[in-house]
């Protein structure tokens, strides 16, 4: 069985994002950048599959600038076989990236999709949604717990309220919520060995997808900050307080 | 310009998200249609219909729209859109779970957790975070859209729209039902609460979480919620998790107990009226955004805390 699992370069978690003075964007100039991590956890949980014997190769693909390299070769490094970078200096909407990795599951031929939820950038959480309508597959979203057996896998879901179990039939697409599991830390041999694991490179524009954004950024501001209080002694001044704020 | 919402709710009642929801859509047209899709939902339907400014209510009924699965309401959406111009969602885990679904069969962009509508077709997101907001203009001629309910005022009572009925989607994809367990709660609901304490990593057990956050947030009639680092160490459920890929809460009253405010965290609480961090750690960036902070260890703080309440008459 072959997992393909899409990843994406963003802004490292821990940095703060900065808005440009000129309101045209976010700057991302010489900030740090990870693999979301969302798609890590997407990574480990194909790989724990391949472990178990499940699965017999996993995939990794990114869409996005040359540098999503360093993306790829850390998924490479945690344990996946073989990655693609689809290569493009355009900032894709979700609609498009999801047309982009139809393209290259209509290559590879995957019998699972399993992808980060949500991209700590954009925040959209759409494109796992959005994928398994254009192929018209099954979707199990905001993962805790997969279980593939045969051709149909067992997901239960993080949903309001709850959990929810639901059953699959593959190919399906599968987005990862954050206690599906927790990503290994790549060790230094398997850093060393992901340097010669194939890592091909393919031009977005040559894959015959229209990538023309519907969206146009107006611009982008910083949101209004909030200023810091005050520090109460004890907790009868913090009722108190409350009380004259008039929430309690 | 007709605009259709898609009602978040349990069958029997409304969540408030719903009339949050029609608020936004109201700023982009005054014909709001409402969809209510589940099983025996007719009681939800009579809710809907009685939101002020909303013109008709369409009510479908089907086992796998009561079971809440994505293609089955993707496939009722779809086919009511040739008379509809826009289409909003409450971004809850279901609502999150099915409009992109509906953006891609429509070939549109979907334009995520909406803050503000500027015009009806420019429009207000928080990204990274929440640590900028992004002002978009839509070309697509249909848009969806999924609405930050926080950001929006409810819609009031006062409505008498008729209810329709319409046809229920069919699956086409291999999805199949299981079970759900939904943790039943006396407490109100975390994204609509009014008062929400919320613990931190600083817990360090389920156990403890429980005897500490629990008893403060009963005493208040809160809501409980927990940080990423909470959940992720498997002190809270998933549930409970406020923050950038948790929920967005917006209370009158927030109380963080043992939490270092994290951006991701900030992300999910930070337009709360009033906030409260009790933390030992005086440089801990919860206190840049806290109306009052109590710089103390929680062990001692909470129960001084309620006794305090107590004295109080809480």
């Amino acid at each position: 069985m072959k997992v393909l699992v899409p990843v994406k370069r963003v802004i490292d978690s821990n940095v703060k994002a900065r808005v440009k003075s000129d309101q045209s964007g976010v700057d991302l100039a010489n900030v740090k950048m990870s693999i979301n991590p969302f798609c890590e956890i997407a990574v480990e949980e194909a790989v724990r599959l391949k472990e178990k014997g499940v699965a017999s190769e996993v995939v990794v693909v990114s869409i996005g600038p040359a540098q999503a390299q360093e993306t790829l070769r850390q998924a490479l490094a945690m344990g996946a076989d073989r990655a693609v970078l689809i290569q493009t200096d355009q900032d894709l909407e979700p609609l498009e990236v999801a047309k982009v990795l139809k393209a290259a599951i209509a290559e590879e031929n995957p019998n699972v999709v399993i992808m980060g939820k949500q991209a700590i950038d954009g925040d959209n959480n759409a494109t796992g949604q959005m994928l398994a309508a254009l192929l018209d597959w099954p979707q199990a979203t905001f993962a805790s717990a997969v279980e593939i057996s045969g051709d149909v896998a067992k997901v239960t879901r993080e949903v309001d309220g709850g959990l929810q179990t639901i059953e699959v039939g593959l190919p399906a697409i599968i987005t990862a919520d954050l206690r599906l599991n927790e990503p290994r830390y790549a060790s230094l041999p398997n850093i060393m060995k992901a340097k010669k694991k194939p890592l091909d490179v393919k031009e977005a524009a040559s894959l015959g997808v229209d990538l023309k954004p519907h969206l146009k950024v107006l611009k982008v501001a910083e949101p209004a900050k909030r200023s810091a209080g005050i520090k109460v002694e004890t907790a009868g001044d913090l009722v108190a307080n409350l009380k004259t704020a008039g929430v309690l | 310009m007709a605009v259709l919402v898609i009602a978040d709710h349990d069958n029997a009642s409304l969540k408030d998200s719903t009339n949050k929801t029609v608020t936004a859509a109201l700023a982009l047209s005054g014909d709001v249609d409402v969809l209510v899709a589940g099983k025996d939902a007719k009681p939800a339907a009579e809710a809907a219909a009685k939101i002020a400014g909303v013109r008709k209510v369409l009510l479908a009924e089907s086992d796998e729209l009561g079971q809440g699965l994505a293609e089955a309401v993707e496939a009722t959406v779809v086919p009511l859109m040739s008379g509809y111009d826009a289409v909003l969602t409450p971004a809850t885990s279901q609502g999150k779970n099915v409009s992109p679904r509906i953006a891609a069969k429509l070939d549109v962009a979907q334009i995520s957790e909406i803050v503000e509508v500027v015009s009806p077709d420019t429009f207000v997101r928080p990204i990274y975070a929440g640590n900028a907001l992004e002002t978009v203009q839509s070309s697509d001629a249909k848009k969806v859209i999924t609405v930050r309910a926080t950001a929006f005022k409810a819609a009031g009572e006062g409505g008498s729209a008729a209810i329709e009925n319409v046809a229920a989607g069919a699956v086409s994809t291999k999805v199949k039902f299981v079970d759900q367990q939904l943790v039943k709660s006396a407490r109100p609901e975390l994204a609509g609460a009014k008062i929400v304490v919320s613990g931190g990593r600083a817990m360090g057990s389920a156990e403890e979480f429980q005897k500490v956050i629990e008893p403060l947030a009963d005493k208040l009639g809160a809501a409980v919620g927990a940080s990423r680092a909470a959940v992720d160490a498997g002190y809270a459920p998933n549930d409970y998790q406020v923050g950038q890929t948790g929920k967005v809460v917006a209370p009158e009253l927030y109380i963080a107990v043992g939490i270092s405010g994290a951006i991701q965290h900030l992300a999910g609480m930070k337009d709360s009226k009033v906030i409260v961090a009790i933390n030992k750690d005086a440089d801990a960036p919860i206190f840049q955004v806290a109306d009052f902070g109590l710089v103390a260890d929680y062990k001692n703080a909470v129960p001084e805390l309620m006794d305090a309440l107590a004295a109080a008459g809480k």
